[in-house]
């Protein structure tokens, strides 16, 4: 890299520490909800890892049905200005 | 008439002076006029003021109440902030424009009544849009022009609803309104127009990304904001806003997801961001009133912080799109702290000014018991957290390393997204000083191990979701492209339908022009053959010939004299 700095995130390696560093604290969290009394208004929210489980799915749907989105709505970047 | 005046005049008055100042005179001025209306604001006690008659009805152009205080408040500091983030903006005519424009916005919070309400509701569309067309490009000018006609409209719709309100209750009083009238009805859709209300929402993803650099930043304080207050005010527990909110809350972030325009999808964003406080609007209980004044207030700032951040790259760079950009946290170190600020904050990451003021919103669902917009709200919770808080920090400074060497923003700028960033933590940590400015006396402790818990999970596992997506590849790359939104309407298939109503009338200009063209012929032949150097009108007499006519004329007179 001609002499350029070489940045910490530029190694591949530290990337995948990063990434698994985000399922330790997910577990973590799950880990000590038993020791925190849950308080909430639904029922729901006293399932155990509810707010975790439902975050994740709502996202990985979320990213899913945009992706699906794609195909209808995506159109070439001078699509208007035709 | 009192020795008060509407605060904004301050904002708007105050611009007559821009031109006539030069160099770091006119920088100075231009950072102490919001800070002189902040003063004013600070002074202001509660009460009508600037009163007066017009055609027998009276104007109030300062209500001060708690409501339109905090409004007040945080239009001045955002105007005061985005001054700073556009010192070296020197053009003269943005600077006027960004002055009227945040002061009209003042204005409009503080009018008692419709009429002043609109002059000034219609005075932030007029300036605003000059920050969109200063950009110079031929696509600013024509999202800009989309822009002022839709603003135009909600403008109209309130003049007209106003007009029928007065007509039904003989009062201009701009109060509690509600959708039992034809009128309230006018003025909800002209407020909605404001808000980008769904289906009602693309001139804020259209015209956005298109304004100058500062002028986005300009434009994400006010203009929607205004329309917040403006439905909290007049439409306070109408239960259409639930769904309407909830809605909003939802659907923006899937284009989010997909766009390109790292400015665009901050735009979706707000929009999201939005609907949480509409549905705060409609459950219309103290605990949710607050919610939306308090989630307004930290709102303008982080995402002013999220505009600012993408603005300097866009200054720097050239460019947000998500495709052109990545690695850019070694060019610009402080710009991306900034921006994770603010991602954190839009997030409501726990320390961070949303936590603190979502969660009254949140909860006053729960409390009401409406489950299902709970759930969409959490999910747009989520979302959030997905595109503004992880997209735009990864894509812009992180990702792929683009390649592409710049230097970090301007002083100036830097300054600016550092007192915000400051501004939004300090929200975040000590929510006290924000809560004690809401509207209704608060009796809420946002700092719970159960919130703090649930909150934690949602937005953690949201980040692990997306770290699996992207490991895996799953998640749909950033690609050169336009998504078709609902201004297709109007942009793709109402284009196509002028086009279409053009062409067939061309096409029956063509098909009766043959006989249009004989039918003008003949009348053309008949005035040649009568007026043409030929025709018998047209001839030249001589003057001998005039004469002996004359003679005989006044023969035949004489004889029939006589006679």
């Amino acid at each position: 890299m001609n002499g350029e700095k070489r940045y910490w995130l530029d190694r591949k390696e530290n990337v995948t520490k990063v990434y698994w560093s985000v399922w330790v604290l997910c577990g973590l969290l799950l880990l000590i909800e038993p020791a925190i009394e849950m308080h909430g208004e639904f029922s729901i929210e006293h399932w155990f890892g509810f707010y975790g489980v439902f975050g994740f799915v709502a996202c990985v749907g979320l990213v899913l049905a945009a992706k699906a989105l794609r195909r209808i709505l995506m159109r070439p970047e001078d699509y208007y200005d035709r | 008439m009192t020795a008060e005046f509407s605060p904004g005049l301050i904002l708007i008055l105050g611009s007559i002076l821009v031109p006539l100042l030069r160099g770091r005179a006119r920088s100075a001025y231009l950072l102490a006029l919001p800070l002189a209306g902040l003063a004013y604001l600070v002074w202001l006690p509660y009460g009508n003021y600037g009163t007066f008659a017009f055609l027998g009805h009276e104007l109030v152009m300062a209500r001060v109440d708690r409501l339109s205080l905090l409004f007040g408040y945080i239009f001045m500091i955002a105007a005061w902030l985005t001054t700073i983030y556009a010192l070296h903006v020197k053009d003269a005519a943005q600077q006027v424009a960004a002055l009227v424009y945040s002061g009209s916005a003042v204005s409009a919070v503080f009018a008692g009544d419709l009429l002043t309400l609109f002059v000034f509701w219609e005075l932030t569309a007029i300036s605003s849009v000059v920050l969109i067309w200063a950009r110079g490009a031929e696509r600013s000018y024509r999202a800009g022009l989309r822009y002022l006609i839709i603003h135009l409209a909600s403008g109209v719709l309130l003049m007209l609803g106003a007009l029928v309100q007065l007509n039904e209750t003989g009062s201009l009083v701009f109060g509690h309104i509600g959708l039992d009238g034809p009128g309230g009805m006018l003025i909800f859709i002209g407020f909605g127009i404001k808000c980008a209300f769904p289906l009602l929402h693309n001139w804020l993803q259209d015209a956005y990304p298109e304004a100058t650099v500062t002028g986005t930043v300009w434009l994400s304080a006010f203009t929607t904001k205004l329309a917040v207050y403006a439905l909290a005010r007049g439409f306070a527990g109408t239960e259409e806003l639930i769904w309407i909110g909830a809605a909003m809350t939802a659907f923006p972030i899937f284009y989010a997801v997909i766009e390109n325009d790292l400015r665009r999808v901050l735009s979706y964003s707000l929009n999201n961001q939005l609907g949480f406080m509409v549905v705060g609007i409609g459950i219309g209980t103290e605990l949710s009133l607050n919610g939306t004044a308090a989630h307004a207030f930290s709102h303008i700032l982080y995402k002013a912080l999220l505009f600012m951040s993408m603005g300097a790259v866009l200054h720097r760079v050239g460019t947000v799109n998500g495709t052109d950009l990545g690695g850019l946290y070694k060019s610009m170190p402080w710009t991306a702290g900034f921006c994770i600020v603010g991602a954190a904050s839009i997030s409501a990451f726990p320390l961070f000014s949303g936590f603190v003021s979502k969660a009254l919103i949140l909860t006053a669902t729960a409390e009401q018991g409406y489950f299902v917009t709970w759930l969409v709200l959490l999910f747009a919770s989520a979302g959030v957290f997905h595109h503004s808080g992880i997209k735009i920090p990864y894509f812009a400074f992180f990702a792929h390393d683009s390649g592409k060497r710049c230097a970090e923003a301007p002083a100036n700028m830097l300054v600016a997204m550092a007192l915000t960033a400051a501004l939004c933590i300090g929200i975040g940590v000590y929510p006290q000083p924000l809560y004690s400015l809401l509207p209704y006396p608060v009796n809420y402790e946002p700092y719970t191990a159960t919130h703090v818990l649930a909150q934690l999970q949602l937005l953690l596992f949201s980040a692990l979701a997306f770290s699996v997506l992207m490991r895996t590849g799953i998640y749909p790359p950033e690609m050169r492209s336009v998504n078709l939104d609902f201004d297709w309407i109007y942009r793709g298939l109402g284009r196509r339908v002028a086009d279409a109503a053009l062409d067939a009338a061309s096409r029956a200009r063509i098909a009766l022009a043959g006989r249009l063209m004989a039918l003008s012929m003949s009348g053309w032949r008949a005035l040649y053959h009568h007026h043409g150097p030929e025709g018998l009108l047209a001839r030249t007499w001589p003057t001998g010939s005039m004469a002996l006519w004359v003679m005989i004329l006044l023969l035949a007179y004489l004889v029939a004299y006589y006679v």
